[in-house]
């Protein structure tokens, strides 16, 4: 198998190969608790099937408060890549889930050992974050309040 | 140039509460009736004594056989409208714009993506391609509001699950919410979006349709295929008053709906 969603189908063939070769096909059930906030961040997942929402803990709020959904085809996990590699959110299975899961320590030796490698991948994780920001922008603006859209 | 015309009276036949501050008005003719609508024109609905605001038509025919048209309360025009009751009367003038070109589409997979109230003008684009199913390909529709309990046409919706792509995602979750959680974008995702064969219609707030339009583009979909509905400060709905001029274009009669290809550029322009 060396088809992949986007955005890692745009990697070179041999590389998705390479990068493949290190990912270990995974299930989780609904109600899984994937990692918590400020917990070592040693993974990421390609998610294939399924929906996983991303919380933050609020003192005297339960459950955890809902920031972010995230299904498939799509990235869960980018703290790896940068210090203090420690999960700024937490993140739970709200139905059954299956991905591909990729050990940092594996991906970041692969990177160091092909360069051309590590920069596609980043490229693709920067497009990734970059896309987050931006729409957490948007939510920002708060667009479908009464008067969101501009003053009446 | 259209002709300024007065309003005809029409009666409501029908409300109904879609959200808290959202409700949807037939409209049946208390005499003559206006020209048929088509997708995504709009009338200047009348409160009398009050004003008069332009609208655009939520369903071509009601259970009564009359237009609907879905006001949400923010103004003193659009709140007494969402206060009438059944036998109230209104005037209508329309029907005005351009419509959602629907004949482009023919063929081809149709993505209809909705911002909060959004959904409104887009609903009967929905209504002609299930009434339809044979002239188009796949029909997606993707859905964004601020919370749950902000969802309009909630029955509608989960309707057409059976026979559309949907999704609905929501700003702010409420308990029990189990539903994605974000922009109405990250909808994209999850629709195999073929972008030499689609036709995408996106109504919404004008930043979240820019957003949409970029990320469209960003999957391949030229600015042609993407047709967006233009809210401006319309008052003569006729092309002579000039308040909802964008550059070249008097939206009232040059839009509401446009292609991206047309407006892309002025919507960057901050003056205008």
């Amino acid at each position: 198998m060396t088809e992949l969603p986007p955005p890692l189908d745009l990697l070179p063939l041999v590389q998705r190969e390479r990068l493949l070769a290190v990912g270990l096909d995974v299930s989780f059930p609904a109600g899984t608790r994937l990692f918590d906030e400020g917990g070592e961040a040693d993974r990421f997942w390609l998610l294939r099937s399924g929906e996983v929402a991303l919380d933050i803990c609020v003192p005297g709020r339960q459950p955890e408060a809902l920031i972010e959904t995230l299904g498939a085809g799509q990235l869960l996990g980018w703290s790896w890549i940068c210090p203090p590699y420690r999960w700024h959110l937490g993140a739970r299975t709200v139905t059954p889930v299956e991905a591909t899961e990729f050990p940092a320590t594996d991906v970041l030796a692969l990177c160091a050992a092909d360069p051309e490698l590590g920069y596609a991948l980043m490229r693709r994780f920067i497009e990734v974050v970059a896309g987050r920001l931006q729409a957490t922008r948007i939510r920002l603006l708060d667009l479908y309040a009464p008067h969101g859209s501009g003053p009446p | 140039m259209s002709t300024v015309t007065p309003p005809l009276p029409y009666r409501v036949a029908e409300t109904r509460t879609e959200t808290a501050d959202t409700r949807s008005l037939e409209l049946v003719p208390a005499g003559r009736e206006l020209p048929p609508f088509a997708p995504g024109q709009y009338a200047m609905i009348y409160a009398f004594g009050v004003g008069e605001v332009p609208i655009s038509v939520s369903a071509l025919h009601g259970p009564y056989g009359g237009l609907v048209h879905t006001v949400r309360a923010v103004g003193a025009v659009s709140t007494a409208l969402h206060d009438l009751r059944p036998g109230d009367t209104v005037g209508l003038r329309g029907p005005f714009g351009t419509g959602w070109d629907l004949d482009a589409a023919v063929g081809q997979d149709v993505l209809v993506i909705a911002g909060g109230i959004g959904l409104a003008p887009l609903r009967p684009v929905v209504h002609a391609v299930l009434d339809r199913p044979d002239a188009y390909g796949r029909l997606g529709i993707l859905v964004g509001t601020r919370t749950p309990g902000d969802l309009i046409y909630q029955e509608d919706v989960e309707r057409w699950r059976g026979r559309a792509e949907v999704g609905v995602t929501v700003d702010r979750p409420g308990p029990g919410w189990q539903g994605p959680v974000g922009v109405v974008t990250t909808l994209l995702d999850a629709f195999a979006l073929r972008s030499d064969r689609t036709h995408a219609l996106v109504c919404g707030p004008e930043v979240m349709m820019r957003h949409t339009a970029r990320a469209l583009m960003g999957r391949g979909l030229a600015a042609q295929r993407v047709q967006v509905s233009l809210e401006r400060n319309m008052r003569c709905a006729t092309g002579h008053c000039g308040h909802c001029q964008l550059g070249p274009l008097l939206v009232c009669r040059d839009g509401p709906v446009v292609g991206y290809d047309r407006v892309e550029r002025l919507l960057a322009v901050r003056e205008l």
